[in-house]
């Protein structure tokens, strides 16, 4: 439990987090109307998301299909039947003067969501429920002096309120909680997890105790949209309650806003000012009941997911829980490792160590995806097999590969060029071996005084450099050890 | 032939047929009805350019032999069905002008099987009302008049237009919406046959919503086999409309076998209310005694929760338009009013834009929805909700039909009851039950009260069973033999 020194002792701090995901679907949740990001304002708006009279909400089954996958991805319950709620409160962005949304009965219950902390260990955060609805439009206020606009391409999309239990206890772990749900939603291909287009947008539910002692009163800050963010906000937020307490005050409940520019939060609106929205059953909409047998085609279409993907990956390749955990993150990563390994032919935990250290450092340093890399997983593949069979050592390997991702060539074709064939020829070496030792009798002398390690390191060393580092250092070992030892 | 605008649809069709009328000649005539007609003020906007188009396409389909079940039948809609490029205000200020660029499906149906377009009918602001008094419009006058009195009545609400332009003879029928009796009442205040189907049988999309999940179109016409033609080309499932059921849609028409042997008719004594008239007494025991006359077998039934029907209906229908009209905000089309802020905006817009009592059912419903009162008033009152749906069921496993009269009253004058919204809503109380639980019912005139003054009876059914409703309807309308006329009447 990682605790905050204040003044007068220690604090816990408790959060809850909300996260609004972007269904991936081609429709709005009830309407036909596109959902692609980046159209000109006010284009794909249907007369159900203006709210045009005599409109009436018809339900995408795409939408619900996604919501289950991501109830199912979560391991929560997913609750047969359900019901869309009108949550009245009026806004412009808001055309139907309320927000369909799910409230006492919503599409998924109770799950599960394990996170991964920098230490290797993991911690299970309660996921209390999901529920499906509507998003609003965008009010523009900075395109005119006097006016808003308003622009209605995002109402009506479905969005997923997925809501943590309470367990989060640190930014550190709001940061892996979001990650890795943004992760496993990825995975589902439920939504593209993408904080800078707002497909993924958070709500900090956040009180602090001293330890032991029952839940403090909670804030809620809205509009957090990127992981560092959630944590300056959380840093933030803790702070202040712990200040407000210390001097003996009490923390009121309110609805907080951030402010990105300055990593601060200010009061929104307090619980007295708090909306009434009315919630009531949508009687435009049926209650909504799902087949048992529609749920288990999901649950049996489903992906291997990030946990299940890192347990396999140690348990039949070897790998270290970190190793594991980077490889899986993102499953475009897990499947590049996976097509590096080519079935198993190849040796997993260098396989891994390449792809991690090696090939995630070039695409950090150049900027690339995945997806335009000039080097591709059968590349790296021949790279790593010419490391197997003694043709390169590790050390021109690093270099080979460098000339890959300057060129786009293949591995052999390098070697072939550059002539940096590792030499194995044991006469060569001989050769080389045998000039060392004649051109430097001092250092005989001084080895042949008692078999002195650091000496035949130097020796090792001169002959490599001979070879301009071609040589197998194995070989030239073995070798020096044999005419020098005696 | 008689005149064009005193057939019945089905004589005019039939007429249509047998080509002894074009739909030209039969349209002009009603245009001229329309114009005649205005002192009702049952219309909020007429559309005799556009009804000749129309009448003009007919003639042709029907030179080519290719006419619709409507072919060249002039109708009205009540103003809360979106019609494309015309005005289509429910009768508010706050839709003032409002040209839709969609057709309701109700009306596109109608379209589809031939109908012309002659109006759009008068009503009840956002149809909340039981005089027609609320319009924005102005109220419309019944085209009846008491025994020896020249008193304007109303043409009951919320579909007093349609009612009204029926009675008349402005038109061969009309579009009615019926959410707690706004079919029924006005049909029985003016001498016509109104049906409210069965919730779900007629499409919402494209009806400007009240209530939504009592809301529901229907035809109001002069005869129930009328009615039976107009439900048949408005009804059908709606994949627009997810509370619309995917039920096949019956040629109603041959429901009407007039054959009613071994039919068991409930009468619920619950709906023998306190203070009901002696003359409405006499007309519901007679209307039981035509259904037994021609076979049918009365039973003495109980719908114990009746009593909690009007509470319930106001709480909920009250909610669900406070959350319905909330889209009427002044942002993106209607009535805007200019403040120096958005609240002042909101304020000034919704302020000016809605009447008195479509204010008040926004302030109740958002009242009964409100923290700290949701589960005392909304939850409450869809529990009993569900009770008296119940009460129905249990009914229908031993009768076929129920028979209540539609009103407590006949048509009051207008402008009486306005400042008394509690007596305006109890004429509801026989119509609402239905509502609540969804089932159909039909309300036909029976007779006439002493003052001269058309009651009618209502007869109500198991959901999606109209045709026996239908059938049970044709009856009582053969036995009352209903011939009396309004004291006005647009064209001779």
């Amino acid at each position: 439990m990682s605790l905050i020194e204040g003044e007068t002792g220690k604090w816990e701090v408790v959060i809850g987090l909300e996260v609004h995901a972007q269904v991936i679907s081609k429709a709005k949740l009830f309407s036909g109307a596109s959902t692609a990001f980046g159209a000109a304002p006010n284009t794909q708006v249907s007369l159900v998301d203006a709210a045009m009279p005599g409109m009436l909400p018809v339900l995408n089954r795409e939408c619900v299909a996604q919501a289950v996958r991501t109830g199912l991805g979560l391991k929560a319950k997913i609750n047969l039947t359900s019901v869309f709620e009108r949550k009245n409160y009026f806004y412009p962005d808001l055309p139907q003067g309320y927000q369909i949304s799910q409230f006492q009965q919503p599409i998924v219950g109770e799950g599960v969501l394990t996170i991964d902390l920098p230490d290797g260990s993991t911690k299970d955060i309660g996921i209390e429920r999901l529920h499906l609805e509507q998003d609003a439009g965008k009010s523009l206020h900075d395109q005119d002096p006097r006016h808003t606009f308003v622009d209605l391409n995002r109402a009506g999309v479905a969005l997923m309120e997925i809501v943590s239990k309470p367990d989060i206890r640190s930014a550190e772990e709001a940061g892996a909680y979001i990650r890795k749900l943004r992760s496993i939603l990825r995975y589902l291909g439920t939504c593209d997890g993408n904080m800078e287009e707002g497909s993924l947008r958070c709500d900090v539910n956040l009180s602090v105790r001293r330890p032991g002692e029952p839940l403090g009163t909670r804030t809620e800050t809205k509009n957090v949209n990127s992981i560092r963010f959630v944590q300056q906000a959380i840093e933030y937020e803790a702070r202040r309650q712990i200040e407000v307490l210390e001097s003996g005050g009490t923390v009121e409940q309110e609805t907080r806003l951030f402010d990105s520019r300055k990593g601060e939060s200010r009061p929104l609106r307090s619980k007295e000012e708090a909306h009434d929205y009315r919630y009531f059953p949508d009687p435009d909409l049926l209650p909504l009941v799902l087949e048992q047998s529609f749920v288990d085609e999901l649950a049996a279409a489903l992906p291997e997911l990030p946990d299940e993907k890192k347990r396999r990956f140690m348990d039949s390749y070897g790998l270290s829980a970190y190793d594991a955990g980077v490889l899986v993150a993102e499953q475009a990563n897990a499947d590049f490792y996976e097509a590096v390994l080519a079935g198993g032919k190849r040796d997993p935990k260098l396989a891994a160590n390449w792809v991690t250290v090696n090939y995630f450092g070039a695409l950090n340093a150049s900027g690339l995806d995945l997806d335009d890399a000039p080097v591709d997983a059968k590349k790296l593949g021949g790279l790593l097999d010419l490391i197997a069979d003694g043709t390169l050592s590790s050390r021109l390997a690093k270099e080979v590969f460098e000339a890959m991702w300057e060129s786009g060539k293949d591995a052999a074709t390098i070697v072939e060029e550059k002539g940096l064939k590792q030499i194995t020829d044991e006469g060569a070496i001989e050769a080389l071996v045998d000039k060392v030792i004649a051109d430097n009798p001092a250092q005989v002398e001084q080895y042949a005084g008692g078999e002195n390690p650091k000496v035949l390191g130097w020796f090792v060393g001169q002959v490599m450099k001979a070879s301009q580092g071609k040589a197998n250092p194995g070989a030239v070992n073995q070798i020096l050890r044999r005419k020098l030892g005696g | 032939m008689t005149s064009p605008t005193r057939m019945t649809l089905a004589e005019a069709r039939d007429a249509l047929a047998a080509r002894k009328i074009s739909a030209k000649e039969l349209v002009e005539a009603h245009i001229a009805a329309v114009e005649a007609a205005r002192p009702l003020n049952a219309f909020t906007f007429e559309t005799p350019e556009k009804a000749l188009e129309m009448a003009e396409a007919s003639d042709a389909r029907l030179a080519k032999g290719e006419a619709g079940p409507l072919e060249g039948i002039p109708l009205g809609i009540k103003d809360l069905f979106c019609t494309r490029d015309v005005p289509s205000t429910a009768a508010s200020r706050i839709l003032e002008n409002f040209r839709p660029r969609y057709e309701s499906t109700v009306t596109a149906n109608l379209w589809r099987d031939g109908a012309v377009l002659l109006g759009k009918l008068n009503m009840d602001e956002f149809a909340m009302g039981s005089s027609n008094m609320t319009s924005a419009y102005g109220g419309v006058e019944n085209p009846w008049r008491a025994k020896g009195s020249d008193k304007k009545l109303v043409a009951g609400g919320s579909s007093g237009g349609s009612a009204a332009a029926v009675a008349a003879r402005c038109v061969l029928g009309a579009t009615g919406t019926d959410t707690g009796g706004s079919i029924r009442q006005p049909a029985s205040f003016t001498g016509i046959v109104g049906m409210k189907p069965t919730y779900g049988r007629c499409s919402r999309w494209g009806v400007i919503a009240f209530a939504s999940s009592l809301d529901q179109a229907g035809p109001m016409a002069r005869s129930v086999r009328d009615c039976a033609i107009l439900l048949r080309s408005m009804a059908g499932h709606d994949p627009l409309d997810s509370t619309s059921i995917e039920q096949p849609v019956p040629d109603f028409e041959k429901a009407l076998t007039g054959d009613i042997r071994g039919l068991k008719v409930g009468i619920p004594k619950e709906y023998r209310v306190e203070g009901m008239s002696e003359e409405l007494e006499r007309l519901w025991r007679q209307g039981s005694n035509w259904l037994q006359a021609a076979g049918a077998e009365i039973v003495e039934i109980s719908l114990p929760h009746t009593s909690y029907a009007l509470p319930t209906y106001y709480i909920i229908a009250s909610a669900e338009a406070s959350s319905n009209l909330a889209r009427y905000d002044g942002v993106r089309y209607g009535l805007r009013v200019e403040g120096a802020t958005l609240e002042e905006m909101y304020d000034a817009t919704r302020g000016a834009g809605f009447g008195h009592e479509v204010k008040r059912r926004i302030l109740i419903g958002t009242y009964v929805l409100s923290a700290g009162y949701y589960d005392a008033y909304y939850n409450k009152a869809r529990k009993v909700r569900t009770l008296i749906a119940r009460d129905f069921r249990q009914a229908f496993e031993k009768v076929d039909v129920i028979l209540t009269p539609t009103t407590p009253t006949a048509a009051f004058p207008m402008g009486e009851k306005m400042d008394d919204p509690i007596a305006m809503y109890l004429n509801d109380v026989f119509t609402v039950p239905a509502s609540l639980a969804g089932q159909p019912a039909i309300s036909l005139p029976a007779g006439l009260s002493a003052e001269g003054l058309p009651l009618g009876l209502q007869l109500i059914g198991r959901a999606f069973d109209e045709e026996t409703v239908l059938r049970a309807a044709g009856v009582l309308e053969e036995a009352a033999q209903f011939s009396a006329e309004p004291a006005f009447i647009a064209a001779a």
